[in-house]
């Protein structure tokens, strides 16, 4: 090859940044599906994530959903079917976030990335196991809760609704996970999970996960507007007859906006790595 | 099957790399020597296209070292600060095996790193040498060509240093390239048919392994003598003058000639001691060399 000639290949391949790899289509899914099962089973052998990720929305149900005000009831819904889907948002968003963030930063940060990427693993499998793993837990999640409200609150609902509730939660965890991704771009392995909580607490609170919306102060209530939890929650709260106001196409159109947003502040880190070669 | 041409690459205002001509032939084992900083893990991430240089061409199979196709035929082995912990060996292995068309079968793979009974223990649970083996289990597992062993035995004790190596030569012994760094002169005298010494950069000596003791060993001469330390760095053949307590250290190729001058120009000499150089100290002496030259040819370029 002439000097010319590698040098045009060199910067053709430069541009492309993201190279093709030649797996065949049932290889490709093969290494997606392993990628996606690993990353599970690490999560759920990881004690800190199962730990916060997964105890806090069910503890925080069985107590203020079940055995506290189990017998009253909110704009006409008990209270133990309301906070399925307020604990729910709460539970997905955590997961999704400690599942897409915490790793990455970490990965990229300690050098673990760098094998991955050293070898022919297609790229964009790392991501989409991330996501992946995170949509199962938050299906866990919601799907614990329901168990304990059923058996324990009373809660009944048309099977549909049910289907709709799991289905709206788990789709709503991906502006999470896209959150997670532009988080763990833009913070160190030590840095990320107090980051995190730092969001995803005070977030929460506002969008009336924790206290039901009426009864947060006039000013939080405003800023839920502005929050993703907060239409998460209002689609969920909608199935179970609890919603508040605002469209659900308002609030899909909210959460695909965050979502591309996030998305975005991703890629931009992603491609700052890139030219660094650092991750 | 891998080269860096006239590459240079900087972080920032640090020249991790300065001009660097090297390359790799098919079926040989390379070690790239020098101390830490010297820019060892900078070729090997050049090579494994994790970045890119500054100036210069990097060739892998004699294409873009980030052409998945060359990927599919190399393995490396990174210095990592943290791996998953919560997964399994097997686990580890089954993932990384998947990323290949062709790779080895697990038993092969942990039978080649020394695995067999830790195949269902936790990363987080082993030793740092049972770590080291699965990284270097992950390099090997895609059955590649070329293999890139970045201080594969860094923070290891003697003997599982010495069972890597035995592993290192059984994946050369199957005619696998392989180009590993070090910072220790004994591994890459134990491995390798071809070594290059760098330092702050730059190749400063290449050859085989005889070929380099041969540029940085030498005898240690020691004794008290009257004579000044700059008249002994006049006498020919010697390379280095030390003052070491009362007595004088002196670095020289050949110690015969040098002692027979010191007793011609120092009849009170005593105290004399001949030793061979060791061959780390010899190492050190070569790049504390190159050093020197560096900078003085620096503070040339300064003072013009």
């Amino acid at each position: 090859m002439s000097t010319a000639a590698a040098l045009q290949n060199n910067t053709l391949n430069h541009s492309l940044n993201t190279p093709q790899i030649r797996h065949s289509p049932a290889h490709t899914a093969t290494i997606y599906l392993k990628e996606a099962k690993y990353e599970f089973l690490k999560n759920l052998r990881l004690r800190m994530y199962t730990a916060s990720v997964l105890s806090f929305p069910i503890m925080f149900y069985v107590l203020f959903g079940l055995v506290l005000n189990s017998h009253q009831a909110i704009n006409g819904t008990s209270v133990s079917a309301y906070m399925i889907a307020t604990y729910g948002t709460f539970g997905v968003m955590g997961a999704s976030l400690f599942g897409t963030a915490a790793g990455l930063a970490s990965d990229r940060g300690l050098g673990w990335l760098q094998v991955k990427r050293a070898s022919p693993m297609p790229p964009f499998a790392y991501f989409a196991a991330k996501v992946i793993t995170s949509m199962i837990f938050s299906a866990i999640i919601v799907l614990v809760l329901f168990t304990l409200g059923i058996a324990f609150g009373g809660v009944r609902m048309p099977v549909g609704d049910f289907a709709k509730l799991i289905g709206t939660l788990v789709v709503g965890s991906l502006p999470f996970s896209a959150m997670g991704l532009a988080l763990g771009y833009f913070t160190g392995p030590n840095s990320a999970p107090a980051t995190i909580n730092l969001i995803y607490l005070p977030m929460s609170f506002c969008s009336g996960l924790w206290v039901p919306f009426m009864f947060l102060p006039k000013v939080v209530q405003k800023i839920a507007l502005a929050l993703p939890p907060y239409h998460l929650s209002q689609l969920s709260l909608g199935i179970v007859g609890a919603g508040r106001s605002g469209s659900n196409a308002t609030h899909w159109s909210v959460l695909a906006a965050f979502t591309m947003i996030c998305l975005g502040v991703a890629r931009i880190g992603f491609q700052r790595d890139q030219e660094k070669m650092y991750g | 099957m891998a080269s860096l041409d006239a590459v240079n690459k900087n972080y920032g205002d640090i020249r991790a790399l300065r001009g660097v001509d090297f390359r790799v032939r098919a079926g040989e084992v390379v070690a790239l020597l020098g101390p830490n900083g010297a820019g060892k893990t900078t070729a090997i991430k050049l090579l494994l296209g994790l970045m890119q240089p500054n100036t210069g061409r990097v060739r892998v199979f004699g294409g873009d070292p980030t052409d998945p196709a060359n990927r599919m035929r190399t393995g490396a082995m990174l210095q990592v600060g943290r791996v998953p912990e919560t997964l399994r060996v097997r686990e580890h292995i089954d993932l990384f095996s998947s990323y290949y068309e062709k790779p080895l079968p697990l038993a092969e793979v942990l039978a080649a790193a020394g695995l067999e009974k830790l195949s269902h223990r936790k990363f987080g649970d082993l030793s740092g040498g049972q770590k080291q083996r699965v990284l270097f289990a992950l390099a090997i597992c895609g059955n590649p060509d070329l293999l890139f062993l970045d201080e594969p035995t860094v923070g290891l004790d003697v003997e599982a240093r010495r069972m890597l190596w035995d592993e290192i030569r059984r994946m050369v012994d199957r005619g696998k390239t392989v180009l590993l760094t070090t910072h220790y002169l004994q591994e890459a005298d134990a491995l390798a048919d071809r070594v290059a010494v760098i330092n702050q950069g730059e190749i400063i000596a290449q050859g085989t392994p005889n070929e380099i003791k041969a540029k940085t060993s030498g005898k240690r001469i020691r004794c008290l003598t009257t004579l000044s330390i700059a008249t002994l760095r006049q006498i020919p053949g010697v390379t280095d003058v030390k003052a070491d307590r009362e007595a004088v250290e002196i670095h020289a190729a050949e110690a015969e000639a040098v002692v027979r001058e010191l007793l011609g120009l120092d009849a009170q000499l005593s105290g004399l001691e001949i030793t061979s150089a060791g061959l780390e100290e010899a190492f050190l002496a070569l790049t504390q060399e190159s050093t020197r030259t560096q900078e003085s040819s620096r503070n040339e370029i300064a003072s013009n």
